[in-house]
Formats: C-alpha cells, structure tokens, sequence
C-alpha cells in the first residue's frame, strides 16, 4: 500500500510568533522553523507501516517556496523513501482549500489508498486541510486519531478519534484520509548517517503553475496584531485563607 | 440572507457551542435556521426552544445515531442552497464536519472566529491566539465555526416550528464501532464557572485525584495540561490548550502548571488566574492575577482544610 504524507514547514513551535512591523505579517524571514509537530507524527506512523510491511511505499508531500525543500529532506532523513515538492512563489498565500486541491491532484497521480497528515499545523490553526481532501477526493475521513489499525482484509482501518467527550472508535474502509492527534506516538529523530543517506532520496520538484489549479485566495487577510495579554494583578499570596480572601475581594468565588 | 447553524448535541441537550453559535448567526442575519441531524425526533424539540431559532430542520434516521463526518458533511451541502451562512461552535464535532462541506460547496471555511465584524469579516486566532487576525471572505457562501467562549449562550425562549427534511441518506464507508466517554459529576469543563486544572508538577495519576478532590471542594471543573494527559494522569477531554478545549471561566486555578504557549492559549480570557507553582520563573507566574508560590501539595492540602 503507497502511503502519502502531506507535510507543512511551520515557525518553531516554541517560538513566540511576532508581527514584523514593515510587512505586518507575522515575521518568517528571520525565525527558525520546523516541521509541524503534527506531521511529525503523521511521519512517524508512515513509517511504522513501513517497517511493519504494510506499506509499499512511503511519500512526502510539501508545497512552499524554496526552504520548503528542509522539511521534505528532514522527513526523508526520518525515513520517508521519496518526496514531492510543489514549488510556489516565496509571496503565493495558500488556503487549505488550495492546498486540499494540490493535494488531491498529486494523490490521484500517485494512485495512493492512504493519506496520513497533521490535524492541524501550529501557524494558521485552522484544522481543515484533511477534511477538505477527504471531500474533494471522496475518500473516508478519519480525523484527530490517537490509535491507527490497519484490518486483516487490508481494506479498512480501525481508528480511535479524541473527540470532545472521549474516544470514539470507527472502522473506516480504504482510500482514506486520517489526520493524526497528539498522543498516536512519539516522532524519532533523524539519526546523522540518515539525514546524510537522505541527500541521495529522489525529490521531485513540481512547479504549481504547471498543475492548472486554481489558486485564488478565498480569504482576504485584512489585518494580524499581537493579542497583547490583558494586565493581570501579578499578587502574591502566602496560604490558603489569603488566597480565598482575594478570589472573594474579586468576586470570583 | 439566511444563516443555518449546524447543531451538535450532547446526551440530547443542545451544547453551549452550538448556543454560542446561534448568537453568532443572529449577528449576521435575523434568519437564522437549526439543522439537526440525528435518530431521535426529541432532540428537535430541545432546538426549537433556543431563543433566536427561526425554525428547525430535522434529518431523522436510526442510521444517524453516530453519523459519519462523510454522511454528516453531504445532508448539510445538500440543504445549504437558499443560505448564506453556515455557523456552528468550534469543537471536535463541527471541525469534523464543517471543512468537509466547505470541500463539497467549493468554499473556503473560516475556523475559530472569535469576532464578527461585518457580513463578511471574520476576527480569528492564529499561532495559538498569539496573534489576531482580521479576515474577509470572498466566498458567495461563508462556512463559520465559532468560539463558544467569544459569543453569549443562547438561552431557551418561545418553541420555533419543526420541519422534517426528507432526503436520501447516503451510504458510509465509515462504521461506528464505540466511545468511551468520561462520565462526571462535575460542571463541564467548556461552561464552568470555575476551573481546577493540574500538570506535570503533579506527578503521577494517583496524585492527581488531589485536583479532583479540590475541584469538589470549589464546585469547579477538573482541567489539564497536555503534559499531564500525555503522561496519563487523566485522559484527553480533559487538556486545556491550542489543541485541547479553549476555557474563560471566571477563575482558572492552575496547579503545577509551567504554562507552555499552547496550554496558554486555551486559558488566556479567563477573568482571574491563579498560579500555584514552585518555580517563581514558570510563564504561568508571570501571567497570573494571584501567584503561590508553594510546593502544591502542601497548598492543595491547606485548600482543602480551609
């Protein structure tokens, strides 16, 4: 079974996101980034039915400007066989619509039966991109899983989603599309001699003009600012009786 | 211009979000329309009451139980003809659903909204809430999912009428096999009042029954930080944060909690915050209205006595 992960290069998830005061966007150009933590963990299940022998194949999928090439060859140096990059302008603002149509063109090509990606990427939140591709391929949906079953008639998967009221458990039929939760597993890191074998992987570049996709903007990003914090009192407080005493002053409690 | 807000039910009552929706849409149009899609003919009844609610829509099968997000999101692109909006409250469900439909109407959806400005513009959280943004559709439909936390709870009013849509359910590639929910005696997390939520300074599950125990004490919810859930002391409806449940309650006591980016992201509107933490450094501090510093169990034992 060929396996594909759409994978997205996102600001360093423990870096405080800021406004540069000249563009008004959020400053990219001088901060480190990474991979999506969500992806790293789609990454990580891919490989595991590869080591596992459920998977044929294993493909990296990610669509940016030039840097975008770091994050395919990081997931290659985790052990991903071959990468796909759709190549953009630096400028182009894509929209998980867009990105489900890139997606779903490159899906069909490849002729893949499983799609394993991040829920959500940690800069625009939006957690859409999955479902979006899911719908427009016609493919099962599973999303925000923290189990992953492949069936012994390897035409259905057993999932568990984290949903707001617990875990719910499904069985869905292959093609599908799931979209991976925090807790599914713990992402390895690429060793030295495989992010040095994974120099010599097959990345193939594809430009995005060249897929006739329409890639207008549906959303006009008017405006970002910082949420500034609101004041908060910063008091300190010694026992528990101080402590009620204040959250009653407040009337809180 | 007509809005239809997507219901999600929980144990047949209608949830907090799905009332914050309802505002939400009545800000936008005074047409507002429920959609509810579900086996049991009685949850319609509890919709109709939601003050605001023009009339209800009823998709009714016993297949419908557990719909599927595939079932779920083409019922709703199939009535969405004649309406400009569709609102539903952020959560597991609706985010499910809602991207879906906008896959199938070719509509870029607008996830989180936390503010309404215009007909067609949109405030929503990126990178965690750090930032705000302002956005504007361009869609000649606009597909919204809404912060419960951001908009007032719809209450009940005057009965709105029933109308039971009869349609073709399609066929799933999607079983439901069970879910495994946490039954509590406790407020719920999304709409309490008060929140006791532990982290990693806890240590281990046994120890965290201590936060349970305080929780009761103050008649509050239990929350958690993902480090706490992804150590296993309590399980993942409780996490509080980017990726977990967004809370403003009127006071959010946070135990052993370092305060990460992303746990402060789903606790930043609370009105009061209290940090009860060792480390004086710890972010959590530093944000808080009132801070103890104190080895927690210590403080959770004197809370408990007081």
């Amino acid at each position: 079974m060929k396996i594909i992960v759409p994978i997205k290069r996102v600001l360093d998830p423990f870096t405080q996101a800021r406004i540069d005061s000249q563009t008004q966007s959020v400053d990219l150009t001088n901060s480190k980034m990474a991979m999506n933590p969500f992806c790293e963990i789609a990454v990580e299940e891919a490989l595991k039915l590869q080591e596992s022998g459920v998977a044929s194949e294993t493909i990296a999928v990610s669509i940016g400007a030039d840097k975008t090439v770091d994050t395919l060859r990081t997931a290659l140096a985790m052990g991903v066989d071959r990468a796909i990059f759709v190549k953009t302008d630096a400028e182009t603002d894509l929209q998980p619509l867009t990105i489900g149509k890139i997606l779903a063109n490159i899906i069909e090509r490849e002729d893949a039966q499983l799609v394993i990606m991040g829920k959500q990427a940690v800069d625009n939140d939006n957690n859409q991109t999955g479902q979006i591709l899911s719908g427009l391929l016609n493919y099962s949906l599973g999303t925000f899983i923290s189990k992953f079953n492949i069936n012994d008639d390897n035409k259905s998967i057993e999932i568990c989603r984290e949903v707001d009221s617990g875990i719910e458990t499904r069985n869905i039929n292959l093609p599908a599309i799931v979209t991976v939760d925090l807790r599914l597993n713990e992402p390895r890191y690429a060793s030295l001699p495989n992010i040095m074998k994974a120099r010599s992987k097959p990345l193939e570049t594809i430009e995005l003009s060249s897929l006739d996709i329409d890639t207008r903007p549906r959303i006009k990003v008017l405006s970002v600012e910082e949420s500034g914090s609101k004041d908060r009192l910063s008091k300190q407080v010694h026992s528990a009786s101080e402590l009620f005493e204040e959250l009653k002053n407040l009337g809180v409690m | 211009m007509s809005a239809l807000v997507l219901i999600e039910l929980l144990n047949n009552q209608v949830s907090a979000n799905s009332r914050a929706a309802v505002t939400a849409a009545k800000q936008l149009t005074d047409e507002v329309d429920a959609l509810v899609i579900t086996n049991n003919q009685n949850d319609a009844d509890s919709v109709a009451l939601v003050d605001g609610i023009g009339a209800v829509k009823l998709i009714l099968d016993d297949s419908l139980k557990h719909a599927s997000s595939e079932v779920s999101s083409k019922l709703v692109s199939d009535i969405m003809d004649g309406y400009h909006y569709l609102v539903a409250g952020s959560s597991t469900f609706s985010k499910n659903i809602v991207p879906r439909v906008g896959a199938l109407l070719d509509v870029q959806p607008i996830s989180d909204v936390s503010e309404i400005k215009s007909s067609n513009t949109f405030v929503r959280p990126l990178y965690a809430g750090n930032i705000m943004a302002t956005v504007e559709s361009m869609d000649s439909t606009i597909l919204l999912t809404v912060r419960a936390t951001s908009f007032e709870h719809a209450g009940d009013g005057e009965s709105a009428p029933i109308e039971i849509i009869t349609t073709n359910i399609p066929n799933s590639d999607s079983t439901f096999v069970s879910i495994q929910e946490s039954k509590s005696e406790r407020p719920d997390l999304t709409t309490a009042e008060r929140i006791v939520s532990g982290g990693r300074g806890l240590g281990s599950k046994e120890n965290f029954t201590i936060i349970e125990n305080l929780a009761d004490k103050l008649g509050a919810a239990v929350g958690a930080s993902r480090a706490a859930v992804d150590a296993g002391f309590i399980s993942n409806d409780y996490q509080v944060g980017q990726t977990g449940k967004v809370v403003a309650p009127k006071v959010y006591i946070a135990v052993g909690i370092s305060g990460a980016i992303q746990h402060l992201a789903g606790m930043k509107d609370s009105q009061v915050i209290v940090a009860i933490n060792n480390d004086p450094d710890a972010p959590m501090c530093r944000m808080a209205d009132l801070v103890w510093q104190v080895d927690l169990f210590e403080a959770i034992d004197e809370m408990l006595k007081a």
